[in-house]
């Protein structure tokens, strides 16, 4: 039987990347411990900064916003309703009960009632993959709605296996662009809110241990567009390489961050953002990607410059 | 022993007992890396045994997207 390293109680999980296990009262406290360490680390926000969290009614997001109330910070959550079916449906369920039980502030955005429009129809009028439309409008409207709550920081849920996988993926491709701008900590600029990834020390086995073992009700399935992503491919390579080397994961995304960027960071040109011409939220061009992409889908000019705000 | 999945699809399998965690991931062809086993509101490890007539959920602790 597998002891807990600090108390020899019955071990609930063993970590092989720190060649430990754990009981579930210390499994919890190096967990949260881990997230106080990228903090702090990384200087992400201190207990005076309003925090919104992206919560998608998953595992990760759900955990980010509970260990950050644990830990005393000042966190409301933003849930994005996308409109897919009943996968939607079911993960708004989750963040308003989580929400609900903890007298935490959730905001909710729905882009059906906002723009008219659902990522399922976005994908069909596009011929895109749901993810790319998905995705961008999920960026654009966490850092809208962070700016009509005059919040200082945007957090997110990544771990350390999504961000090994996007490294992995980056590396690959030989992505610069991408490199450089894959850090734990993204400063303010340019109209683009402070984001930060406190989870990046821990595993996503981790987190869903984490999910677990305080009882947080999370959605298990998984939204219908996630099957085949590239993602998890990548994350599977990275596992069956943990698997033989324990810690594989960590040296690869915790030594870039420590040394790799670095070196990229001269290396690429920045390009100049300025405010977008409808919607005025920061873009490179003249009218940014989201705006480009709800005209195209037809939604009017009016209704864009409405939804943030602009007179 | 009935041994449950959620994700990617739901499927149930029955093994007699008694059984290592160890060894049911094994035959189940799960990375343990990836993957949580769950015995009530609490997690196994691989050392763990299960008895017959006992009920664990495998779970994949990989999402995407
Ligand atoms: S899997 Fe794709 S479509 Fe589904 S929520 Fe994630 S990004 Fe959006
Ligand atoms: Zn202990
Ligand atoms: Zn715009």
């Amino acid at each position: 039987m597998r002891l807990c390293k600090v108390c020899k109680a019955k071990a609930v999980i063993e970590l092989p990347q720190h060649n430990t296990a754990f009981c579930r009262e210390h499994f919890l406290a190096y967990f949260e411990n881990q997230v106080r360490r990228a903090i702090q680390d990384f200087r992400m926000f201190t207990t005076e900064d309003r925090i919104l969290v992206a919560v998608s009614g998953g595992k990760d997001s759900l955990v980010l916003w509970e260990v950050l109330l644990r830990l005393g910070y000042r966190a409301d959550g933003l849930y994005i309703d996308l409109g897919i079916g009943d996968y939607s449906a079911a993960s708004r369920e989750k963040a308003e009960a989580f929400a609900a039980a903890r007298g935490a502030t959730l905001r909710i955005v729905s882009l059906k009632e906002q723009y008219d429009v659902t990522v399922p129809e976005l994908a069909r009028s596009l011929r895109r993959p749901a993810c790319s439309g998905c995705g961008l409008a999920k960026r654009y409207l966490f850092n809208l709605e962070a700016e009509k709550g005059e919040y200082d920081v945007l957090a997110t849920g990544h771990n350390l296996d999504d961000e090994a996988a996007t490294l992995f993926g980056n590396v690959l491709h030989w992505n610069l662009e991408a490199l450089r701008r894959q850090s734990p900590v993204l400063e303010a600029e340019n109209g683009f809110r402070r984001k930060v990834k406190p989870l990046i020390r821990l595993t996503e086995r981790e987190t869903a241990a984490y999910a677990i073992l305080t009882g947080i009700d999370y959605i298990v399935e998984e939204c219908p567009h996630a099957v085949g992503a590239r993602s998890h491919l990548y994350k599977e390579l990275l596992n069956q390489l943990e698997l033989h080397s324990p810690g594989a994961k960590r040296q690869f995304l915790l030594g870039f961050y420590e040394r790799g960027r670095a070196a990229i960071e001269g290396a690429t040109e920045r390009p100049e953002v300025r405010p977008c011409k409808v919607c005025g939220q920061p873009t490179v061009a003249e009218v940014c990607s989201f705006c480009r992409m709800m005209q195209r889908v037809g939604v009017d000019e009016v209704r864009l410059m409405t939804a943030a705000g602009v007179e | 022993m009935r041994v449950i999945m959620r994700i990617p699809e739901k499927k149930e399998f029955t093994f007699s007992g008694p059984k290592k965690v160890r060894e049911i991931l094994r035959e189940l062809k799960m990375n343990p890396e990836a993957t949580l086993v769950i015995k009530g509101n609490t997690l196994l490890t691989l050392d763990d045994v299960v008895e017959d007539g006992e009920e664990i959920e495998v779970r994949s602790a990989i999402s995407g997207g």
